[in-house]
């Protein structure tokens, strides 16, 4: 470069004084440049990836006593029973229902529910999980509730008449 | 002259800054993965709500049912040991409240709890804890979630369960919080793998 020669310091005339040489400071950047950008590479890479989706839901509370509960016409109550094996147990209304069983592909319980739903407007969907169902069972039960759009549905406890209703079903 | 042929030199300087700038900028927002005393296989759902990144009390459920409860916050977690030892009779150490207040996921019933922060990190990480317990006679795990709310009014909750647990473990899970009066939480879901 032109001005690492610089020239011996007293030579300007700046009152006479003596200014020290200058020596060249320029240092090669480039591994530190090249480490910089490794570790933008790897931070940009690790945090945009594993951001967990998380569901929503929103359990009823625990009922006070003297609550009143809501009246619902047993014709638009839906059962689900998730049993073991991912089977989907379900009937329609209250007495002497008509246990039929399902499987959580696109063709089983979705269309069941998506065509119940135009069918019954005021539709009422009750999931009740057996003790034998896993926690996926109940995620994925849940996923169908938000793609087939169901307005009402409750996720609540089974009861011995399901259990048995399943059990003398034989699916 | 070196540059009378070939490239015009490149000033390089205002590059440089802006990755140092970026890198600075990622290294401080990056958090590291917590390590988790259980694997856990999430379930997938089509849900694309991401969950927040801060104020988030995650409960654990482990493929064999055990129970796992973990806080972010360093200040909270501190004012919580405070709190549960207060309400167990326990008292802990500073020492201690500082090593749980770096700490990960524990799942100790709170009876063990003080031989638990006493180990080293690494006796930790391989002693097989046994998960909180949550059974309706003694309720653990509902007296963090309350204690840690009173710590830290704004906190979330969120449930990361594994897929194969099984139905009455979470129930018991979702009871105890509808008994503390939590009614909002979340489930911690995976992407859905093209079905």
């Amino acid at each position: 470069m032109a001005e690492l020669g610089g020239g011996g310091g007293g030579h300007k005339k700046k009152g006479g004084k003596v200014r020290s040489k200058k020596g060249s400071t320029r240092i090669d950047m480039t591994p530190m440049v090249d480490l910089a950008f490794l570790l933008l590479t790897f931070f940009v890479m690790t945090t945009t990836l594993n951001k967990p989706q998380t569901m929503e839901i929103t359990m009823p509370e625990k009922p006070k006593p003297g609550d009143e509960m809501p009246e619902i016409n047993e014709k638009n109550v839906m059962t689900l029973v998730l049993g073991e094996d991912d089977k989907i147990y379900w009937y329609m209304g209250i007495t002497n229902p008509e246990v039929e069983v399902s499987n959580f592909s696109a063709t089983g319980i979705r269309k069941i529910l998506l065509s119940k739903k135009a069918e019954i407007p005021k539709l009422v969907v009750l999931i009740k999980a057996m003790d034998e169902a896993k926690y996926k069972n109940m995620v994925d039960i849940m996923d169908e509730m938000n793609i087939s759009t169901m307005q009402r549905f409750a996720l609540v406890d089974i009861t011995p008449t399901d259990v048995e209703l399943v059990k003398e079903s034989q699916l | 002259m070196a540059n009378l042929r070939g490239a015009p030199p490149i000033d390089m300087t205002p590059m440089v800054d802006l990755a140092f700038l970026l890198v600075t900028f990622f290294m401080l927002t990056a958090t590291a993965i917590p390590d988790e005393p259980v694997t856990v296989d999430t379930p997938s759902s089509v849900s694309e709500i991401k969950i927040p990144e801060t104020n988030v009390i995650t409960i654990t459920i482990g493929k064999d049912g055990k129970v796992f409860f973990n806080v972010d916050g360093q200040h909270t977690r501190a004012d919580l040991l405070g709190r549960i030892g207060e309400r167990y009779g326990i008292a802990f150490t500073p020492e201690e409240t500082r090593t749980f207040a770096i700490m990960s996921s524990i799942g100790v019933p709170i009876g063990s709890l003080k031989q638990f922060l006493s180990l080293n990190p690494e006796q930790r990480k391989e002693i097989d804890q046994p998960g909180i317990p949550c059974d309706s006679a003694q309720n653990e795990l509902g007296d963090w979630v309350l204690q840690t709310r009173l710590s830290n009014r704004n906190v979330r909750i969120a449930i990361k369960g594994d897929r194969d647990a099984n139905y009455p473990v979470v129930k018991k899970v979702i009871d105890t919080m509808i008994d503390k009066k939590v009614n909002r939480f979340n489930l911690i879901t995976n992407m859905e793998k093209g079905s």
